[in-house]
């Protein structure tokens, strides 16, 4: 639409439409607040407005909406897990993801790809066989693809034997996608705010009021407000946040890279993962080369990027796909990922009556946004934890009953 | 590339160090309860400031301990796990269940 575009640019004021009110004071009083304004936050507040009607909801976050990991991740969306309440928990955000831009009204470009994990080594190939059959148990689409397969259906692919780690087959799940990752912080946010929830971006939590084992209060960087509940969703900060109402977690911090390549025409349509070569690789919309690789090897609060990392990872891109050793590297980032021990996420009460968590999200975290949002909001509302999230309780560890998802985690650790 | 001082071995690149985790103290497992130690197993004090932690040097599987920064991501002080432990750690191994 030309005619619109050139109003746009002859206009005086500015005519589009904000999104999110500029910064709001603080009230006095919220009924829910939500502490850390990334995917998870913003989708919490969501659906408490539009789904529960509690819209006396503030969400506090340091930076700006999606700066954090929802921003700096690879934005890969899949629910081929391994254990069977990961693969029904995950199974569920894809299917809120597909009509995600439908419910937001926003689009956030998702894009049904084909998700290949590569196998090097027999081992691996028995993984992929396990994940498959529980895979396909759960109803999800997930089948083990051998070389003949991946020869027809990814022929960029180098499966020469005479490499480091040949390639023996592979876990395919066809609906494997990427989305626009600040899309989904924007389209959540832009609804909910709509929806009379207050976001306060530049805003850092800096204290938790808890008085007789009951949260009532946060303390933040521009005054203090009291809450009926709060909600911590602050992904690399979680074990910061936590310490402030008294809690314990079994996380580290630990950054993970990642980098784009400059834009070209569209050649590869699938995503590709190897856990053996610690890559993963897909092309965006824009054309760019997304690549991704293991976490740094030591724990750090810092989003630094090093030269180590982006070597190691291109050496092992080009074995995979060795017609990409003309292309070059743009841009290199870092986020702060919080890793639990058993590759899980750490989700509901927390021992600190009426203060919930969503934590430990470590490398796996985007593609489950959306149906963290949606039962994150159902606990807070409700008051009962539900079903689907329920193994993923703090306490699991104390009772050593984890939900080891290793096995699934895309890339080694 | 970052580099660390082994006490043993002198400046070697980071990639010759493995991350051992927090030094703590560990409970006593036959007298301990479950949570103390499950406490023990996993929980982690993750601080953003100074740490200090269990390196092992690879190359030579010596472990040692090293204090640094996890906000500037600096190396403060490396140093023989003898001036933390001064005396031998004896492990009693728990008294067998009875047969039933
Ligand atoms: C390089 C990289 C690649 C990844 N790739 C994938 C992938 O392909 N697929 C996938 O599913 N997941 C991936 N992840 C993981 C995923 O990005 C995260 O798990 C997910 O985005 C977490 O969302 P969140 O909303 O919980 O956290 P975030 O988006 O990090 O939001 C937390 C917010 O809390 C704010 N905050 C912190 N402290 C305070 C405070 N004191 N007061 C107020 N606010 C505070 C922060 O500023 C931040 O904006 C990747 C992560 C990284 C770093």
């Amino acid at each position: 639409m030309p005619f619109g575009l050139i109003k746009y640019a002859l206009s005086s004021s500015y005519p589009g439409k904000r999104f999110i009110a500029a910064r709001p004071e603080l009230k006095s009083n919220y009924d829910v607040v939500i502490i850390g304004g990334g995917g998870h936050g913003l989708a919490t507040a969501y659906h408490l407005a539009r789904y529960h009607g509690i819209r006396n909801v503030a969400v506090f976050e340091k930076g700006y909406i999606g700066g954090g990991n929802t921003g700096r991740n690879t934005a890969i969306i899949r629910s081929n897990y391994l254990t069977p309440e990961g693969v029904a928990f995950y199974e569920e955000s894809v299917s809120l993801y597909r009509q995600l831009s439908q419910e937001l009204d926003y689009n956030i470009l998702y894009s049904e790809r084909g998700h290949f994990t590569l196998a090097h080594t027999d081992s691996a190939m028995r993984t992929s066989r396990w994940r498959a059959e529980v895979n396909k148990h759960l109803g999800v689409d997930s089948e083990l693809v051998y070389r003949d397969d991946l020869a027809r259906l990814i022929p960029q692919l180098n499966l020469s034997e005479d490499v480091r780690y040949p390639i023996l087959g592979a876990l395919y799940h066809p609906p494997g996608a990427v989305a626009r990752h600040d899309g989904v912080a924007w389209g959540y946010a832009g609804r909910a705010a709509e929806l009379g929830v207050e976001i306060h971006q530049g805003t850092t939590v800096t204290d938790i009021e808890v008085t007789d084992g009951k949260v009532t209060g946060v303390v933040t960087d521009r005054g203090r407000v009291s809450c009926g509940k709060a909600v911590q969703a602050v992904a690399g900060a979680s074990t910061v946040i936590a310490d402030m109402a008294g809690l314990k977690l079994p996380i580290r911090t630990i950054p993970l890279q990642a980098c784009v390549s400059q834009p070209h025409k569209p050649i590869l349509d699938p995503i590709i993962v190897s856990g053996s070569l610690h890559v993963y690789i897909s092309q965006s919309d824009r054309g760019e080369f997304v690549m991704g690789g293991s976490t740094d090897p030591y724990p750090r609060y810092q989003t630094t990027s090093s030269l180590d990392f982006i070597e190691g990872l291109m050496s092992h891109v080009l074995e995979l796909l060795p017609h990409l050793s003309e292309v070059q590297v743009m841009r290199q980032w870092a986020g702060m990922t919080d890793m639990t021990p058993d590759f899980a996420p750490i989700m509901g009460e927390t021992g600190v009556e009426n203060y919930y968590i969503d934590a430990g999200w470590g490398t796996w975290g985007f593609k489950a946004t959306p149906v963290c949002g949606k039962r994150m909001a159902e606990m807070v509302a409700t008051g009962r934890v539900p079903a689907l999230i329920a193994p993923f309780r703090l306490s699991r560890f104390e009772n050593f009953d984890q939900v080891g998802e290793k096995g699934a985690a895309s890339v080694g650790h | 590339m970052k580099q660390m001082n082994c006490p043993l071995n002198g400046v070697r690149n980071i990639q010759e160090f493995a991350h051992g985790g927090e030094v703590v103290d560990q409970p006593d497992p036959n007298r301990c309860s479950d949570a103390e130690w499950a406490e023990f197993v996993f929980m982690e004090a993750n601080t953003a400031g100074v740490v200090r932690e269990w390196w092992c040097h690879v190359a030579t599987a010596y472990w040692f301990i090293a204090e640094r920064d996890t906000l500037k991501d600096e190396i403060i002080r490396t140093y023989d796990a003898g001036e933390l432990f001064k005396e031998r750690v004896d492990f009693t191994r728990p008294e067998a269940p009875k047969e039933t």
